[in-house]
């Protein structure tokens, strides 16, 4: 069985790595097969563009090289997909070449797109991509006081984001001693602070004791040349630093072979499989499933799915579903941080941040390594 | 998760944005979203078993004006439609 894995972020990572651990026997009998397609030869832990968006995690800090995560028996080419032949189950690379397969995964991820909101490329920073979180990073050390925007598009890409931004954001500025220089304005796209209700109403109290003004049902239309956010609702924002979560598309690959609208493509919320298709899935931020997008997601995926296409080589049926299962770090500030868990059968419950939890989120910064390589 | 279906409005297209039993981004969410993805008139139904959707979907589509077009419940699941409006 042949298995072609087209994306090297956590999810294709996590499943290459999983299923290989599965099928050890019989890849090294030559029964089965492990083909990773990546667009790049090193591995970033995007989590960490937060903490070097405050000069806390210096670049280099973000990378390993994609080779020394994967299990050798993996094959492994830096050759991005350009074609998917779905019919005649091939993909054809940038280079040229053609790959076959049995099973085909698709986990290509998703990116900003600040550029699809007028002006707000131009007149914001954000913490997406390396030279943005540097730029970001910049931008705030900079910063000698004034208002504080905060910009939230849908969808977005880690729905922790807005809050953890704002958070880490108050305490930088609280320890340069410039707080009360500040003035900091969240908003977010539906009527509380944020999509967990109980996170939102935890945040509600956290942003009253802290000072932080909120609007809600804002959702940015366009930001103008003088830099103020207008939005769908007929509000206005204006700001001294604007700091935004821009909304996400797809990669442009997925949109180029009619896979999916916006570049998500749709999937079945249950077994992962792209609709239509028996031996094509979908995870992480690829799939167009109303689910955050967010590592843990792409990691608890590709767990389920390498246990079922595991499991179709040695039982010929799969054993299990993806349940849902999400579980997201919020970090409350410099030094405390809280979490939610929560699946398509239980509702979230997040404890009060505390300082061991933040700690945890630290250590788990580095313990990403081995949870890409697939031992945690 | 979308489906194609057909509108009140013959001419129109009804997509169905099915986030029952998830909680993030949430049904909202999902619909601020999906209403970038289509046509003006077109009507978009999500199924949601978050009884707060019953209010907060139409909550914003007055603010932003656009129209709603109904809002039932069959079991758990509420059906909210949606026509966008410009």
């Amino acid at each position: 069985m042949k298995t072609l894995i087209v994306g090297g972020g956590m999810g294709g990572t996590i499943l290459a790595n999983n299923l290989a651990r599965r099928l050890g026997r019989e890849l090294r009998s030559g029964k089965a097969q492990i083909t990773m397609l990546s667009a790049s030869d090193q591995h970033m832990y995007q989590p960490g563009l937060l903490y070097t968006s405050i000069g806390r995690m210096a670049p280099d800090e973000l990378y390993r090289d994609q080779a020394s995560l994967l299990e050798p028996e993996i094959e492994f080419h830096v050759d991005p997909a350009v074609t998917f032949d779905l019919d005649n189950n091939r993909v054809v690379t940038k280079s040229g070449k053609s790959h076959g397969y049995d099973q085909l995964v698709i986990a290509t991820g998703s990116r900003a797109a600040p550029e699809t909101v007028p002006g707000l490329a131009e007149h914001s920073v954000n913490c997406y991509t390396e030279q943005n979180a540097l730029e970001m990073w910049r931008r705030v050390r900079e910063f000698k006081g004034g208002k504080v925007g905060i910009v939230v598009g849908v969808p977005h890409k880690c729905p922790m984001i807005p809050l953890e931004v704002t958070f880490v954001l108050h305490d930088y500025f609280k320890d340069r001693g410039i707080a009360d220089k500040v003035q900091f304005h969240y908003t977010y796209p539906i009527g509380r602070l944020h999509s967990l209700e109980p996170v939102g109403k935890w945040a509600e109290r956290e942003f009253a004791r802290m000072g932080i003004q909120t609007t809600t049902l804002f959702n940015i239309s366009e930001v103008d040349g003088e830099g103020v956010v207008h939005t769908e609702e007929g509000e206005k924002l204006e700001s001294d630093l604007l700091i935004s979560v821009p909304p996400h598309k797809g990669m442009q690959v997925i949109e180029d072979n009619n896979l999916g609208a916006n570049g998500f493509i749709p999937t079945d919320r249950l077994s992962l499989k792209m609709e239509g298709r028996d031996n094509v899935y979908v995870i992480g931020d690829t799939t167009n499933l109303p689910i955050s997008k967010a590592g843990s997601t792409a990691h608890f995926e590709a767990e389920a799915l390498a246990e079922n296409l595991a499991a179709l080589m040695k039982f010929g049926e799969p054993v299990r579903d993806y349940d849902g299962k999400v579980f997201c770090f919020i970090e409350a500030g410099k030094d405390r941080a809280t979490y939610a868990m929560f699946d398509y059968n239980n509702p979230p419950a997040p404890k009060a941040p505390n300082k061991a939890v933040h700690w945890f989120k630290m250590a788990y910064n580095q313990l990403y390594w081995a949870s890409a390589r697939g031992l945690l | 998760m979308l489906e194609l279906l057909r509108g009140t409005d013959p001419m129109a297209e009804r997509k169905v944005i099915d986030a029952r039993g998830t909680y993030c981004p949430g049904p909202l969410m999902e619909l601020i979203a999906a209403m970038k993805q289509i046509e003006v008139g077109d009507e978009l139904e999500v199924l949601s078993t978050d009884e707060g959707s019953a209010s907060d979907i139409p909550e914003w589509i007055n603010k932003v004006g656009h129209e709603m077009v109904e809002t039932t419940q069959q079991g758990d699941v509420w059906h909210v439609v949606v026509r966008k409006a410009k």
